[in-house]
């Protein structure tokens, strides 16, 4: 114990309403509360609470609630409380700081500060109710030559495409990060959603196959679980070359995660840390990207397209063209406040570039070389809502992933202790009594709902544009409107400042 | 049957291979045609000349003889089958191989065997002749690599072998251990190779390439494994 730290949280107890049934000492793995016989009074020790809410939630009688430890060193506006504490972390352990989830500080969020159009007189708004809507989008290349056989007739030579209802997905979140029930529910929902789910890089549970059609497999630099029928069984291939949250750095999965079944998946030791590096070994250039590319669609018989994800990074437009000229279909963006089961804190908070202008970047530089129809694009990385989703898709995206909103949906409350292993939400740990509490059956309806909710607000703003097919607001930087924007950033987001 | 490689590209000459009825195919004149037989399962191929990198990338089981020199990434995430070179064999052979065996009678490239990995009875094994380049066996997690320095004019291996080494093992014939052997990294000297599965493999390697059993089964070996201390967890504190 580090006698310098003190409790971020105080759990507080009304003990009026407490009725001794100790489920919060049941439900909190990290073994918050006990219960005192000598007292006869439940106590709790708040320096373990990571400020879950489980015991909150599951509270028969609302007895509980976590608060802010007013507790303060002196104000210092240089020197806050967490940089105190980090360096107290690192001057007890010695050891690079880890942490789980996106960045938590205050961020420009470039979302906010965008504005989409509605239609007024001229150009009558549409109303999703009664007007048919088109959400559908198609992701891959479209850069088809058309040619006709001896009889006149045309040929198929459309390449491989992915058919999204929605033009959201689940993002990349591999078995060994999060749970068996989460990675069910996660495949369910996608395949309800008529969209996808993405294994991340830790290969796929046998079990998972059967949903192959809405599966994007990964293949990242470790290379976990991929042989022939994991990459015959997914709807895409997906070559991990960057994460938004951990540009440059790859990934590292505690041993506590690594239980008998995801060993088994990821044909690693089990118990012991899982190392996948940040580069792959073979990859050195855009040729090298290409070779797998290239690999993987010999691999698959040219059926699947193949995505590229990398991290937004300050030359992001040029890799992305690279990345285009690669033989990859689509290009997957993850911007800096995107999550991550475990990354360093210093990585995560500081490396790497926010996707909005990230998105915008690449959208402007590939129409420029002429080559955006040869990729589709892919935007995450802190994508909260319905909003961001069609300011995206307005700034050149032709679909989203959602990592952090899935899990929220599924019960996640971002208390960002994935990387202990103890989720008592049963999303991001392998122990099986804590799997257990997460229900596949509810959390797959709640993330379908959400997906639901999300599209029909969609449509709701599409309609107020005048726009009745998503097609058609991709790369519409006249819907948005910069607020609170500086010349520079509404250069790089290509649109103008409200009122212009 | 007999296939001409001269003059195809890949595509078409991978299309051939596949569509194939014949269970053994001999490619002639193949030059620099990547990924040929890619994912393949089940038949027994046979090349001279010089296949492209990437050759029997995910393999599955097929058996690929090449009568050569192989480029860079053969065997690439490799999950069952053999791959024997008669010449060398290029940069990251068997690259995160999870299956199956690969045997090169002369040298291979840097980051041979690297992230190798194993579970149950899917348990790869690369027996390299002559000698390793750098970074041999990086994060390897499963699997067995022999080095047998077969007329070693260069050093066994170069430098950072087994850097982050996390299951498997790997067996290099020789009397003094490589310079900059990670942390990671636990050295054992044997004085014989023993017997099992590394025993089996140096077995079929002479016999694949003519070379008497003797000198290489009753020669000094050092065997690397990881540190079971696993140095990795105290590199972190949770933030």
């Amino acid at each position: 114990m580090n006698m310098y730290l003190q409790p971020e949280y105080e759990v507080v107890r009304k003990e009026e309403k407490c009725t001794h049934c100790r489920l919060c000492e049941k439900q909190c793995a990290n073994e918050v509360h006990s219960f005192d016989p000598k007292t006869g009074r439940m106590v709790a020790d708040d320096a373990k609470c990571v400020n879950c809410h489980r015991c909150v939630c599951v509270c028969p009688t609302h007895a509980l609630k976590i608060v802010k430890s007013d507790d303060v060193y002196k104000l210092n506006a240089n020197w806050k409380m967490q940089t105190m504490n980090e360096v107290y972390k690192q001057a007890d352990s010695g050891g690079v700081l880890l942490s789980s989830m996106g960045n938590p500080n205050p961020q420009i969020s470039f979302w906010d500060k965008m504005l989409l159009n509605a239609s007024q007189v001229t150009n009558p708004p549409i109303d999703p109710l009664r007007e048919p809507m088109e959400t559908q989008v198609y992701l891959g290349k479209r850069t088809v030559e058309i040619q006709r056989d001896e009889n006149g007739k045309l040929k198929d030579t459309l390449f491989p495409q992915l058919k999204c209802k929605v033009p959201v997905m689940f993002s990349a979140m591999s078995y060994g990060s999060i749970s068996y029930n989460a990675h069910e529910s996660l495949a369910r929902a996608a395949e309800e959603l008529g969209t996808y789910y993405n294994t991340g890089e830790g290969g796929l549970h046998k079990d998972f196959y059967k949903y192959g059609k809405n599966t994007i497999v990964q293949v990242a630099s470790g290379r976990f679980g991929v042989f022939k029928d994991y990459l015959e069984n997914a709807a895409a291939i997906e070559i991990k070359m960057g994460q938004g949250a951990k540009p440059g750095i790859g990934g590292h999965l505690p041993g506590s995660k690594i239980s008998s079944d995801v060993a088994e998946t990821r044909m690693i030791p089990e118990g012991v840390d899982a190392i996948s590096p940040a580069p792959h070994h073979d990859i050195y250039s855009i040729e090298d990207l290409r070779q797998l590319v290239f690999s993987l669609k010999e691999a698959t018989s040219y059926k699947k397209p193949i995505i590229v994800k990398i991290a937004a990074v300050h030359n992001v437009a040029a890799i992305a063209s690279g990345v285009a000229r690669s033989g990859a279909d689509i290009i997957a963006i993850d911007g800096y406040c995107g999550g991550t089961g475990a990354a360093p804190t210093r990585i995560r908070d500081n490396v790497g570039i926010p996707i909005e202008l990230a998105l915008a970047a690449v959208d402007q530089r590939l129409r420029e070389e002429g080559i955006r129809d040869e990729i589709s694009i892919v935007a995450s990385g802190s994508i909260r809502s319905s909003a961001d989703v069609v300011k995206a898709v307005a700034l050149g995206a032709d679909a989203c992933y959602i990592g952090t909103a899935a899990l929220l949906a599924m019960g996640c409350h971002l208390c960002r202790a994935c990387q202990q292993g103890k989720c008592n939400w049963g999303i991001a740990t392998q122990r099986p009594e804590l799997v257990k509490r997460l229900d596949p059956n509810t959390a797959y309806k709640r993330l379908v709902n959400l997906v639901v909710a999300w599209e029909h607000e969609i449509q709701e703003m599409m309609g107020g544009m005048g726009i009745n097919s998503i097609e058609a607001l991709r790369g519409n930087r006249l819907m948005l409107r910069g607020i609170g924007l500086s010349d520079t950033e509404l250069k790089v987001l290509g649109i103008r400042y409200a009122g212009e | 049957m007999k296939i001409d490689a001269q003059g195809k590209s890949f595509v078409d000459l991978n299309v051939e291979i596949r569509d194939c009825e014949d269970p053994e195919v001999f490619i002639e004149r193949c030059v620099g045609q990547r990924y040929i037989a890619t994912g393949l399962a089940d038949k027994k191929l046979v090349i001279e000349g010089t296949p492209g990198n990437a050759l029997g990338a995910y393999l599955n089981g097929a058996s690929i003889w090449l009568r050569g020199n192989a480029q860079e990434a053969t065997g690439d995430t490799m999950n069952g089958g053999e791959i024997v070179v008669y010449g060398n064999a290029g940069d990251a052979t068997g690259y995160a191989m999870r299956g199956g065996e690969i045997f090169v009678r002369g040298n291979v490239g840097y980051r041979c065997g690297i992230h190798m990995k194993a579970y149950k009875e899917h348990k790869p094994a690369v027996v390299v002749g002559g000698c390793a380049g750098s970074f041999l066996g990086e994060y390897q997690a499963g699997g067995i690599i022999v080095v047998l320095g077969k007329d070693a004019k260069l050093p066994l291996v170069g430098n950072f072998c087994g850097t982050g080494m996390h299951g498997g093992e790997i067996y290099l014939r020789c009397n003094t251990l490589p310079k900059l052997l990670p942390a990671q990294v636990k050295a054992e000297k044997l004085d014989v190779l023993p017997e099992g599965e590394v025993r089996e493999l140096v077995r079929k390697w002479c016999e694949l390439f003519n070379e008497r059993e003797s000198e290489f089964l009753q020669s000094e070996y050092y065997r690397l494994t990881p540190n079971s201390e696993n140095p990795y967890k105290q590199m972190y504190t949770v933030n």
